[in-house]
């Protein structure tokens, strides 16, 4: 329509219409550095032992675990899946650890049964899902209920308690001041996340794939590949997560992280990640992992018990989700009676 | 404008100054149109001329945004879906949207079942009367088979039943003929003439004049989303109505230059596919416009799929630049050389939701960064350089896709694919959907190409696009080659004939 | 010939011989189990879960799902356990009908949501079902609510035997009855099918889709509201985690019973004999000498083979365009 008139020269063409700060106001990682600054703001109004640093350290260990499964789920979110199986990857990881170090194994050992069993999981996920092609919240259910129904196989009612001392450090020990070595890694994870998913080949084919399966795959991406590739990493971030868990708790039930799949796709999709695939950033999800630290842990300084707190976590996940919606609805309708 | 004389019966349905705007495009406006019982009206225009825009409004799924619907004379408002079928419209869709998984008898009383005398779903009763009504138009269709399991003649037929199960008195046909073949087209217009006799008012959408010409009596052109002509089909002639449809002269000038047509690139020997196609064999030279020509669902898009890749054939060699090369997923058949811009934009061809930059450089990856670490300054050059060479009309390049007109979206697709270098570039209907100022730009780009030395097959189904561009034809015929020819002397008719299988074409 | 293996194609048949063949497995060693009295009390212990999975297979149909019904039991379980105990004057016909309603209420919640706003089913009752959770752990503050607080009235009606059966297996058979009616025989029901096989079509045909899939959750929801009462009656006591996880055992009884996660597809007879596949083996496994510390394992590798199996008979079948193969009929 406007096409028709040709012009002669070929016309010049931005690359972007927005200044880098302009988009980064209209962000949605704004949005929740703002959050997370006013609910740090309560905190410290509500609770004069907030702002020690120790406290603060403390705090970090409520969410780090959970934050690095977020990140995980995010890569698997943004491809246009999910993975519902990463709480029972723990438990079955951190029965497999339970169970070696019986037989007296050690640190090295054990870490790396761990993270193994991790990525066993997270293959079984990603065959299932991009070898078979099944739906991922039907064979993630499917798995969730394997992977910890073997570690109830395995521990019944039992516990296992019997870690060797140095196991501690993965989850107990720090790597400077107040800084623990679960924070500082949840950081660097971030950070090299961030890289390959904003920065690499590989991270855009995950955008590509989430947008459009199947035009990414008439663009010549191997859309299955990166489907399994997001699974394996997914199960081998619960095996970390399973290892740091395990050490700072230093014993194993079967019932070991029970809803923690929640937590972390409320973190991903607070985080901005969309829900349907496609979109997301792992800042934003970095953020919101601050965020619902921060409501837990003042939550925590007014004791309201943990039950309580998932209530927040529920209608926080709905909200988040329903408030811009409700927004576009209301300015629609605003826009059709002028 | 040009309307003829109104003269016998009165309309049985009356649309008057219909208007419909979505954000950005207007794409009705001030539209009127008449059908009468008993006669078939065409509505005739080219793609985007808002035809089916306007079968939405009359089957209740947009509202117009002013103009009013008259059905005898009375004026009602059609909110939704059922409110249409109520009025006694029903549509017959060129995609046949009905239910995989029900049955045949379902499928045609989804929605006003019969009911027993305790309100509940009568079962019995509707496999009799889906069976009556289907006997009625000559279909032996199993009424207790499953959709999914019925050819896509077939389907069309369950379709045309349930429009008459809801008794209907205005049927629109949507493009009803595109997938079927010559013999089943005849077989739908003896079910056409039964419902004129019946007192149906028929709307046939389509744009194939000869159909057109075969069985309706009345016509309407619109363009660019306006009506620029109605009245009665036998007070003008072939020209005229190509001429409102076009909007310019019929002559139309493809641009065409003559290309040095080179050594082989790429030689296809004996493709098959268990389903799909059956040995195609062929030989394309540098320079050289193929065109692939067929009806809708003659294999011609899978067939070009399983070069590129996408599904693989299950005997058969292809040599590419000498070499026999074998490619089993599309980044093989990029590496080699082979790229393909599908019919589809929408869902094969482009990820609408994403900038034009990363669609542009998606497939181009490896050459914009370094060691797998992406360099966003290479991929905007390597964007600019193709969208300045293919004149794309974007604000710029961050913007999605989705947001640019069909013509500019087939642009970034082409320009996606020359950022790799290929050898072959396979067209798959390039202009399908995209105005005609595009158009034109995209044939006066693809002769180019030629020209400079790229090898190009293009698959279409519009044949003055064929005879325009092409410097041979190959015709596919259900899955099989029906026929190669020289552009030398090519007549429509001798296309015809070899797409359809039919001695005496129609003209 | 082909009519046996249309019949074995057909899931209801498949399972029906899974069924007898785990019998007969576990009856030749240990033949008490398949006495009719057994097998009813396997039916009784089923019931619950035919009921649930009914509503959540109208959910699954129209292309959604509901991970929110197990926290929905414990809700309205709790609620009207502690009115039981606080107000034990209460009618209880009274008590059953507020768990019907609050249930049906739960679910509309759900339902509105995916309905009004458009987000994902999974998101909402991920959400809800914690939510959900949460309030029965505010309105007890953690407490249990025992045998004993609970009037005998309460408790005696599921298990008061009519027939032969007690009230729980009629209301099971009630369920089933009326799920088969909806299903088949009613517009709504068809219309569930319609959703989830084709919303597109659906709209065309008049159908509303998203009002469709309000009702799939209200349905799953007053389901679930029924069995909180039943529930909490039937084993005595109402806590925080009462059916904790049994959202899955819902999924897998539909996915067992051949309903397409993928919308559109299944039969309340599949369902209902899904659901008595996992009754059996549940039943089974102390039988048997197998810890119940499996059970969980087991419906996980069973979710896995279902649906491993459904996808086979989804495969989209290609056009097919070359005419020697196309299907003669």
């Amino acid at each position: 329509m406007t096409d028709q008139s040709a012009a002669l020269s070929p016309r010049h063409i931005p690359d972007r219409l927005d200044s880098p700060l302009k988009r980064a106001l209209k962000s949605w990682e704004t949005l929740l550095i703002a959050v997370a600054i006013a609910i740090a703001i309560a905190n410290s109004l509500a609770s004069p032992y907030f702002l020690d640093p120790w406290n603060l350290s403390d705090a970090t260990f409520n969410f780090t675990e959970k934050a690095i499964l977020a990140i995980a789920m995010t890569f698997v979110i943004i491809t246009g899946e999910i993975d519902l199986s990463v709480a029972s990857t723990i438990a079955l990881a951190s029965t497999a650890m339970g169970a070696a170090a019986q037989t007296g194994a050690g640190t090295i050992e054990l870490a790396a049964i761990g993270l193994g069993v991790g990525l066993i999981c997270g293959l079984f996920n990603g065959f299932l899902v991009a070898r078979l092609g099944l739906p991922a919240i039907v064979a993630t259910i499917g798995t969730m209920s394997l992977y910890r129904g073997i570690a109830y196989v395995v521990l019944g009612d039992q516990v296992y308690k019997n870690y060797p001392a140095d196991f501690a450090v993965f989850g107990q020990g720090y790597v400077w001041w107040i800084f623990s070595i679960e924070f500082v890694t949840f950081l660097v994870l971030a950070l090299i996340a961030g890289i390959v998913l904003h920065r690499t080949i590989f991270g855009r084919q995950v955008y590509a794939v989430g947008n459009n399966a199947l035009a990414a795959r008439f663009s010549g991406v191997k859309v299955q590949k990166i489907k399994f590739i997001v699974f394996l990493l997914t199960g081998l971030a619960a095996g970390l997560a399973s290892v740091m868990l395990t050490s700072r708790l230093g014993s194993t039930r079967p019932s070991i992280a029970v809803g923690w799949e929640l937590d972390a796709v409320t973190m991903a999709v607070l985080g901005g990640v969309n829900i349907n695939g496609g979109s997301g950033r792992i800042l934003g999800v970095v953020i919101a992992a601050f965020v619902m630290g921060l409501v837990t842990f003042g939550l925590g300084l007014l004791n309201v018990p943990g039950i309580v707190m998932s209530i927040f976590m529920g209608l926080m996940l709905i909200l988040v989700i329903a408030l811009p919606l409700v927004a576009e609805r209301i300015a629609r309708y605003r826009r059709l009676a002028r | 404008m040009l309307t003829t004389e109104n003269t016998t019966d009165a309309p049985i349905l009356q649309m008057a100054g219909i208007s419909k705007s979505f954000p950005g495009v207007k794409a009705l406006s001030d539209v009127s149109l008449e059908l009468r019982a008993g006669h078939v009206t065409a509505l005739i225009g080219e793609n985007g001329a808002g035809k089916s825009t306007l079968v939405k409004i009359l089957t209740g799924i947009y509202q117009p945004d002013e103009g009013s619907i008259r059905v005898d004379g009375k004026e009602l408002a059609l909110p939704t879906a059922d409110a249409a079928q109520d009025a006694g419209i029903t549509a017959i869709h060129q995609e046949t949207v009905l239910f995989d998984e029900l049955t045949v008898a379902e499928n045609i009383y989804i929605g006003h079942q019969p009911r027993n005398r305790f309100g509940l779903i009568d079962w019995p009763a509707m496999h009799a009367r889906a069976a009556a009504i289907l006997h009625g138009i000559d279909a032996p269709i199993d009424t207790r088979v499953r959709l999914k399991d019925l050819s896509i003649a077939q389907r069309h037929l369950v379709a045309i039943a349930r429009a008459l199960s809801i008794d209907a008195r205005i049927v629109i046909m949507d493009e009803p003929t595109a997938a079927l073949s010559y013999k089943e087209v005849e077989e739908l217009f003896l079910i056409i003439e039964r419902l004129k006799t019946a007192g149906k008012a028929i709307l046939f959408i389509s744009h194939k004049f000869e159909e057109v010409w075969q069985i309706c009596e009345y016509f309407a052109v619109f363009r660019d989303g306006r009506q620029v002509g109605a009245g009665r089909l036998d007070q003008v002639s072939h020209n005229d109505l190509v001429k409102l449809m076009v909007g310019r002269d019929v002559t139309q000038a493809f641009p065409k230059l003559p290309a040095q047509i080179g050594e082989v690139v790429l030689k296809v020997d004996g493709y098959c596919h268990p389903t799909e196609f059956d040995s195609v064999s062929f030989e394309l030279r540098r320079g050289e416009i193929l065109g692939l020509y067929g009806l809708v669902g003659a294999g011609r898009s899978e067939f070009c799929q399983a070069l590129f890749g996408i599904s693989r054939p299950s005997a058969g060699q292809l040599t590419l630049d000498g070499r026999p090369t074998a490619i089993a997923s599309p980044s093989d058949a990029i590496d080699a050389g082979i790229v393909y811009v599908p019919e589809e934009r929408g869902r094969h061809g482009a990820i609408t939701a994403m900038p034009i930059v990363t669609n542009m450089s998606l497939p181009s990856l490896k050459v914009t960064s370094k060691r797998n670490f992406l360099r966003m300054a290479e991929e905007f050059a390597l964007a600019r350089k193709y969208a300045e060479r293919l004149d794309l009309r974007a604000a710029s390049l961050s913007q999605p896709v989705g947001t640019l007109s069909g013509g500019n979206q087939q642009k970034v697709v082409i320009g996606k694919w020359l950022a790799t270098l290929p050898k072959v570039i396979i067209l798959d209907e390039p202009t399908k959907g995209i105005d005609i100022g595009s158009k034109a730009a995209v044939h006066a780009f693809m002769s180019e190409l030629a020209v400079e030395g790229l090898a190009v097959i293009m698959v279409s189904s519009e044949i003055p696009e064929i005879l325009g561009m092409s410097d041979r034809v190959i015709v596919m015929r259900e899955g099989r080659m029906a026929g190669a020819f020289e552009r030398e002397g090519l007549t429509p008719e001798a296309l015809v004939r070899a797409a359809t299988g039919n001695r005496e074409a129609a003209a | 010939m082909n009519t046996i293996r249309s019949l074995l194609a057909r899931r209801e048949a498949l399972l029906v011989l899974a069924s007898l063949l785990l019998l007969v497995a576990i009856t030749a060693r240990f033949p008490a189990f398949s006495t009719p009295g057994n097998l009813a009390t396997v039916f009784n212990d089923t019931s619950i879960l035919i009921m649930m999975a009914l509503g959540q297979s109208a959910v699954i149909l129209t292309k959604s799902i509901d991970l929110s019904v197990a926290a929905n039991v414990a809700l309205t379980g709790m609620t009207v356990a502690m009115l039981n105990h606080l107000f034990p004057e209460l009618p209880l016909g009274l008590l059953i009908l507020l768990a019907i309603v609050m249930g049906m209420a739960l679910g509309a919640i759900n339902g509105f949501l995916v309905w009004w706003l458009d987000i994902p089913a999974i998101v909402v009752t991920l959400g809800t079902m914690t939510i959900f959770r949460g309030m029965a752990f505010v309105e007890s503050g953690g407490a249990w609510v025992n045998a004993h607080e609970m009037s005998p009235m309460f408790l005696e009606v599921p298990r008061t035997v009519i027939l032969g059966l007690p009230v729980l297996s009629w209301i099971g058979i009630l369920a089933i009855i009326l799920g088969a009616i909806l299903f088949t025989r009613t517009s709504l029901g068809r219309a569930f099918y319609a959703t989830g096989g084709n919303a597109v079509a659906a709209v065309y045909t008049g159908i509303d889709v998203g009002k469709t899939r309000f009702f799939a959750f209200v349905l799953s929801g007053t389901m679930a509201g029924l069995c909180g009462y039943l529930w909490v009656a039937r084993y005595a006591v109402a806590y925080v985690d009462v059916a904790s996880g049994f959202e899955l055992d819902t999924v897998a009884a539909c996915v067992i019973g051949g309903v397409s996660t993928i919308g559109g597809v299944g039969t309340v007879g599949g369902v209902v004999l899904g659901a008595l596949f996992l009754g059996i083996i549940k039943n089974a496994l102390p039988v048997i000498g197998i810890s119940p510390f499996w059970q969980m394992a087991i419906s996980g590798a069973i979710i896995i083979a279902a649906v491993v199996i459904n996808a086979r008979g989804e495969r989209v079948k290609g056009r097919v365009i070359l005419r020697r193969k196309e299907i003669q009929l």
